[in-house]
């Protein structure tokens, strides 16, 4: 290699780096820009919304439309709700998911694989198009009327969270060697002993992981809240959030962004709860890698 | 006492495979015993059966004059070595070592006390406080010895311990684990595929093949009467060399040669039969016994290690096509170049003016030849059976 040479691909090398982030810059700005748009819009005055001359920053900065939003009817018991069905449907479904990554992960059994591909598989399904079959499955037990509706929309979610999380979690178990339980039963643990002590400290991360993509998925769900939930006192608080639209001809913009920034808030409360401990690689060093 | 007895002991898996076939083995308590042997060959899978990380299908397995065929890993009071360590991960290097102890309800003050003495022992003092992710691949080898040893246990059972280290680390850690051994002095059995790692370690050897063990033996008895002809082709490093041959009347005629044969060392019968001759059987005519037969080869390749040379050469007779030897060579085709013959190779002293493209007389000590039966590759070698009865 000549001297001249070296410093000559170092260049190029550069350039190339440059137009990489330049590109990882411009999608970063679309993603965050309505994100910013949400902000911005909610503590802007009446006037500065409506002005068909769009303004950049709140020049009058105001709290008055999460004011308004927090005294709508409903929020308080549309956030409760949420956390009702959100909370259980996080919990339930991320044990279940749990046991089942263990048992397709760890021990081999006649259908395996088909079970796998069928997680897959479902996940491809519209879910919009499982409205009017899961309502009629859910009316015939009861499950769309009175207190059962909760229980309704829970399995409805469950549906849809448990393959993903079983998938996910899948994949955590399987990362994790199995000699780390052999070695711990042989030093002299139990199955249970090596389960409770070794395998579930490392797994930890992804159930932080998967709990915390069921809670946003559940969450932020619309379309079957909306079409289960017709009574305004058992409704979630993306099903408030959208009567912002419909209840007057003018859209109230603030109030529905200040709304959307009040039901965004518990996400990242529970995500920055546990982000604390999504530490990927934790295995790192176990065996020779 | 940590004796360890297996007694007809079968493994066949669920798919039907017969990973162990009826082994019968004993390890001396204090013994360091070697099981060792191509891949696949099953010397894995019996050691988790030991370990109890396996079920035995048939047969039964005692340690320390204890019937624990049936008993959980815990119970077994055992400790193991793993291929890749499996230190866990989420514990530093301490609680690695006294995970065992804790488990066991082990007073903490107690396990304080062993885990210093095993960090000391193995010089991980420094190292106490660090996760396995932040050790050197030689650090985390130490730290799995250590957590097998602070146990105390009544035997030792490693599975390829060394076989992520380098080269240079192995045979470091090949010398460290034989003083250990003889400091601790716990029956361990070592698994392994590496002979040179066999050869060395092992106060006896276990040759396995296909789930039946073929050879149990010191490690000087293996290299020097092999059994059959899978122990031979398996032990020594290079390999012999082996060619098909024919026995008549006080000679053994192959690829156009003709060597006497020694009244000492002979073939139990006349007729066909398949010839070896390890590579330091060899020596430059040049610089031999006058006395002793040559044949006048083709060099093809010099190997010149400074200590001693190789020479590598064809012979005029086509390869020993045997399973046992595919079995033993660990590879399915290791041949580089396409060629039909057999090549040999002679280790002979450096000081050989031996050059490729040259021919060469090299001498042969008829008293190191093998023979093996060609159908069933069991020995013919007369003398050696005698004395390997001897032993």
């Amino acid at each position: 290699m000549s001297a001249a040479a070296a410093p000559r691909r170092r260049r190029r090398k550069g350039k190339g780096r440059l137009g990489w982030n330049l590109l990882a810059l411009a999608i970063f700005v679309v993603m965050i820009f309505p994100v910013y748009w949400m902000f911005a819009t909610a503590f802007k005055s009446t006037d500065d919304i409506n002005r068909l001359k769009p303004t950049w920053f709140p020049t009058h900065p105001t709290l008055q439309h999460f004011r308004d939003a927090m005294d709508r009817p409903y929020f308080w018991s549309s956030v409760v709700n949420s956390m009702i069905i959100v909370g259980i449907t996080v919990a339930i479904s991320v044990a279940l998911a749990f046991l089942a990554a263990i048992a397709l992960s760890k021990f081999r059994f006649t259908g395996r694989e088909v079970f796998i591909v069928l997680l897959i598989g479902i996940q491809m399904l519209p879910q919009v198009g499982l409205v009017i079959p899961l309502y009629v499955v859910l009316a015939k037990y009861h499950l769309t009327q009175d207190q059962g509706v909760y229980l309704g929309v829970i399995i409805t979610y469950m549906t849809f969270a448990l393959p993903f999380a079983v998938w996910t979690l899948r994949g955590f178990l399987v990362n994790i060697p199995k000699e780390l339980e052999e070695a711990a039963m042989v030093d002299g643990s139990s199955r249970m002993g090596a389960f409770v002590r070794i395998l579930l400290p490392l797994v930890a991360p992804g159930l932080v992981a998967t709990s915390v993509f069921v809670f946003i998925t559940s969450w932020n769900e619309f379309v079957f809240a909306y079409v289960l939930l017709n009574d305004q006192s058992k409704q979630t608080i993306t099903v408030w959030l959208s009567e912002f639209y419909g209840t007057s001809r003018q859209v109230d913009w603030g109030g529905l962004m200040a709304g959307s920034i009040l039901a965004a808030i518990p996400v990242l409360a529970f995500f920055g709860f546990v982000q604390r401990k999504i530490a990927f690689g934790l295995t790192a060093g176990a065996v020779k890698a | 006492m940590g004796e360890i007895v297996l007694d007809r002991v079968t493994k066949v898996f669920d798919n039907g495979f017969v990973a162990i076939d009826d082994v019968s083995l004993t390890a001396a308590d204090g013994e360091f015993m070697v099981l060792v042997g191509p891949s696949g060959c099953g010397k894995s899978t019996l050691l988790r059966m030991i370990a109890g990380l396996e079920e035995a299908t048939a047969g039964s397995i005692s340690i320390a004059g204890r019937d624990v065929t049936d008993l959980a890993p815990r119970h077994r009071d055992i400790a193991m070595v793993f291929q890749n360590y499996a230190l866990y991960p989420h514990m530093d290097v301490r609680r690695n070592l006294g995970y065992g102890l804790k488990v066991r309800k082990t007073r903490a003050a107690e396990i304080d006390r062993r885990v210093t003495e095993v960090a000391r022992l193995l010089g991980l003092e420094q190292l106490l406080d660090r996760k396995p992710a932040a050790l050197s691949g030689g650090q985390r080898q130490r730290v799995a010895m250590g957590r097998a040893i602070v146990r105390e246990p009544t035997a030792f059972l490693m599975d390829e311990p060394l076989s992520n280290l380098d080269a240079k680390l192995r045979v470091t850690m090949r010398s460290e684990l034989s003083r250990l051994h003889d400091r601790l002095g716990v029956t361990t059995l070592y698994v392994t595929h590496d002979q040179v790692e066999a050869m060395t370690l092992g106060q006896r050897v276990a040759v396995l093949r296909d789930g039946v063990i073929q050879q149990v033996d010191s490690p000087q008895a293996l290299y020097a009467r092999p059994d059959n002809l899978f122990v031979a082709a398996f032990i020594g490093s290079p390999a012999m060399n082996l060619v098909e041959a024919t026995v008549g009347d006080g000679q053994v005629a192959f690829a156009g040669w003709e060597l006497p044969l020694e009244p000492a060392r002979r073939p139990a019968r006349a007729g066909r039969v398949i010839l070896g001759i390890r590579p330091e059987s060899f020596e430059d005519a040049a610089l031999a016994d006058a006395g002793l037969p040559a044949v006048e080869v083709e060099v093809v390749v010099v190997e010149e290690l400074g200590s001693d040379s190789h020479v590598i050469f064809p012979i005029d007779a086509p390869r020993v096509e045997a399973e046992e030897l595919r079995a033993a060579a660990d590879h399915e085709d290791d041949a580089l170049l396409a060629d039909d013959r057999s090549l040999w190779n002679a280790r002979v002293s450096s000081k050989t003016d031996a050059e490729p493209g040259q021919r060469l007389r090299l001498a042969v000590d008829p008293g190191a030849l093998y023979f093996f039966d060609p159908d069933s590759g069991a020995s013919l070698t007369v003398g050696a059976r005698a004395t390997a009865a001897a032993v």
